[in-house]
């Protein structure tokens, strides 16, 4: 207890290796001629939430399959939980929890049986699994639950039970690959206060998403990866703030393009337009907002950059398939 | 064909992480027990009980049995053939490609060789189930009352393995359900009528009893009719040797093949 205390009281690269959770060191996979990651690293601390941050074919859910162990990589090292991997891959997974992009409950069981049937996977004991199960369905917000059918579930309750069988095994690290696509507000707000909970219960998290809100709530760093390299890591805020002018101005209507032209770029640091929206960046709004103001034609809201802002600066505007 | 890499290549590994994974099956199963179990012999049930008794008049004793015990028997190999078959295909599908199943499996501490393990015992432990089924009924209209007849049981393990794992190889290569109709034309239906269920293979032409004589099938039921009649069979450990083979071979190659589309 008191070394943990100390050790977080300690900059992380003065953390022996037993701090980190995950060390990924120069990952490289191809498949074909194609390099999908491309010399990745990073690292994962005990505590931590870490946001694997890209665009659509940026390599995340490849590296997870590389860190599972269930693709070899074409070069690079990988420790899981103190185990090499893909050569202790199975020994290193006794220890993670994965919540996979699609559902994959069994639909032929119900609620409780799921969490059962997955608890043996891992060779828990009967015992030992039937007092986990109340306190993971508490947890998943499903204790009057317990014997419904997975088909009778909502796709947002399907996703909290998902989240509770990656928890059977009490694991080191949770690794959720875009948890919360395709669910409502609501749905995603429940699964985000679970996270949170975890992560203040000191569980370590490793998410991938393309979210950006919920990558800022919830990551306390985060990695932006782009064809398969590393762009930048580092906390949220700290990342905004290094990458991206501090305040901005949207500008919307026909007239936006126009104004942009002719008056955005003499008084904004940095201009782009995107269709009919024209995004002001700069160090300080107001002399924007004051030229603004008087103006008809136009709408324009002013709000401080977020990571979205960053996510694009890095990443580029162009959609992605 | 794409280059195998050694990995994919390498030997099965066994080990008992399969166990839990076989129990999954087994708890879906008894949820749908019932309906399972009557799909699984009803069609050979009613073969059987039609050809049996309706051209049975006809015909008489064949193979020195009543043409029903000659029939039922072969519908006992016939049902191990295709209840391990369809699971290996189409059950085994689902779980690995439409609900995902397998890949939640896959991200606990269990290798995809334990999977594949488990869906192989399975199909043969289903191909058991029917055996039963069928022997049952069987021995209900007096046949095959020899302790010999046991043996049939161990035997529809053996044609499960065999027929399971070609049902396994032809899951890993499968685009969609439709792609299983190849199987059935090609290799099970010729099965069906070369192996000698419905009639003797040995009355055929040489060149066809000569192309029988490598069927998996025909190999079986040389081994069932005899344990019916309460006879040791000729050349036992020849036929079990011809489906020991089929079945190791075709499960090795249903496990690179499987490790091949999941594993990249």
């Amino acid at each position: 207890m008191m070394d943990s205390i100390v050790e977080r009281a300690l900059p992380a690269r003065v953390r022996g290796a037993h701090g980190r959770v995950l060390s990924v060191d120069g990952l490289v996979k191809r498949y074909g001629g194609h390099e999908v990651v491309s010399g990745l690293s990073f690292d994962i601390l005990r505590g931590e939430c870490f946001g694997l941050l890209g665009p659509n074919g940026a390599g995340k859910t490849t590296t997870l399959r590389c860190c599972l162990g269930l693709v070899d990589p074409d070069g690079g090292t990988i420790e899981l939980c103190g185990e090499p991997v893909p050569k202790a891959a199975r020994e290193a997974r006794v220890r993670v929890g994965v919540v996979p992009q699609m559902d994959n409950l069994d639909p032929d069981f119900t609620v409780t049986e799921n969490l059962v049937v997955y608890g043996r996977y891992f060779g828990i004991d009967r015992a030992t699994l039937a007092g986990r199960i109340p306190r993971l369905l508490e947890f998943a917000g499903l204790a009057s639950r317990a014997n419904a059918h997975i088909r009778t579930l909502s796709g947002g309750t399907k996703r909290r039970l998902t989240l509770a069988r990656a928890l059977v095994n009490d694991p080191e690290l949770l690794i959720l690959d875009e948890p919360t696509t395709g669910l409502d507000p609501q749905a995603r707000h429940l699964i985000w206060n679970g996270l949170r909970q975890l992560l203040a219960q000191g569980k370590t998290i490793l998410l991938t998403t393309h979210f950006m809100d919920e990558a800022e709530r919830l990551a306390s760093r985060l990695a932006v990866i782009d064809h398969g390299r590393m762009i930048a890591c580092d906390a949220p805020r700290t990342l905004i703030a290094g990458h991206v002018e501090p305040e901005v101005v949207e500008v919307y209507g026909d007239g936006a393009r126009a104004w942009a032209d002719v008056h955005g770029r003499a008084l904004a640091r940095r201009v782009e337009v995107a269709g009919e929206t024209a995004f002001c960046y700069a160090m300080d709004a107001t002399p924007l907002l004051a030229d603004l103001a008087p103006r008809t034609g136009v709408r324009y809201l002013h709000r401080p950059a977020n990571l979205e802002d960053l996510f694009i600066k890095l990443t580029g505007r162009e959609l992605r398939d | 064909m794409a280059a195998i890499p050694a990995r994919l290549a390498a030997l099965p590994d066994f080990s008992p992480r399969f166990v839990p994974v076989w129990r999954r099956n087994l708890l879906v199963w008894r949820k749908l027990a019932f309906a399972s179990v009557l799909g699984n012999i009803a069609d050979p049930l009613l073969y059987m009980l039609a050809l049996g008794y309706g051209l049975g008049a006809l015909i008489g004793e064949v193979g020195g049995m009543p043409y029903v015990a000659f029939i039922g028997t072969g519908m006992v190999c016939q049902s191990a053939m295709f209840t391990s078959s369809f699971e290996g295909m189409y059950s085994a599908f689902s779980r690995m490609h439409v609900q995902r199943t397998w890949e939640g499996i896959i991200n606990a501490p269990i290798a995809l060789d334990d999977v594949v393990l488990a869906e192989w015992v399975w199909c043969a432990t289903k191909a058991v189930m029917s055996t039963t089924a069928i022997l049952l009924v069987l021995m209900a209209l007096g046949y095959g009352h020899t302790w010999l007849a046991l043996w049939i049981l161990p035997l529809g393990f053996l044609v499960g393995l065999v027929f399971g794992a070609f049902g396994l190889a032809m899951n890993a290569l499968a685009p969609g359900y439709d792609f299983f109709t190849y199987f059935f034309t090609l290799v099970i239906t010729p099965m069906l009528l070369l192996s000698g269920v419905y009639f003797p293979v040995e009355q055929m032409p040489d060149w066809i009893a000569s192309v029988a004589g490598v069927l998996p099938l025909k190999h079986a039921i040389d081994l069932a009719r005899p344990l019916m009649l309460g006879r040791v069979p000729d050349s036992a450990l020849l036929h079990i040797a011809v489906l020991a083979l089929y079945a190791v071979a075709a499960y090795y190659v249903a496990l690179v093949l499987t490790r091949r589309r999941l594993l990249k």
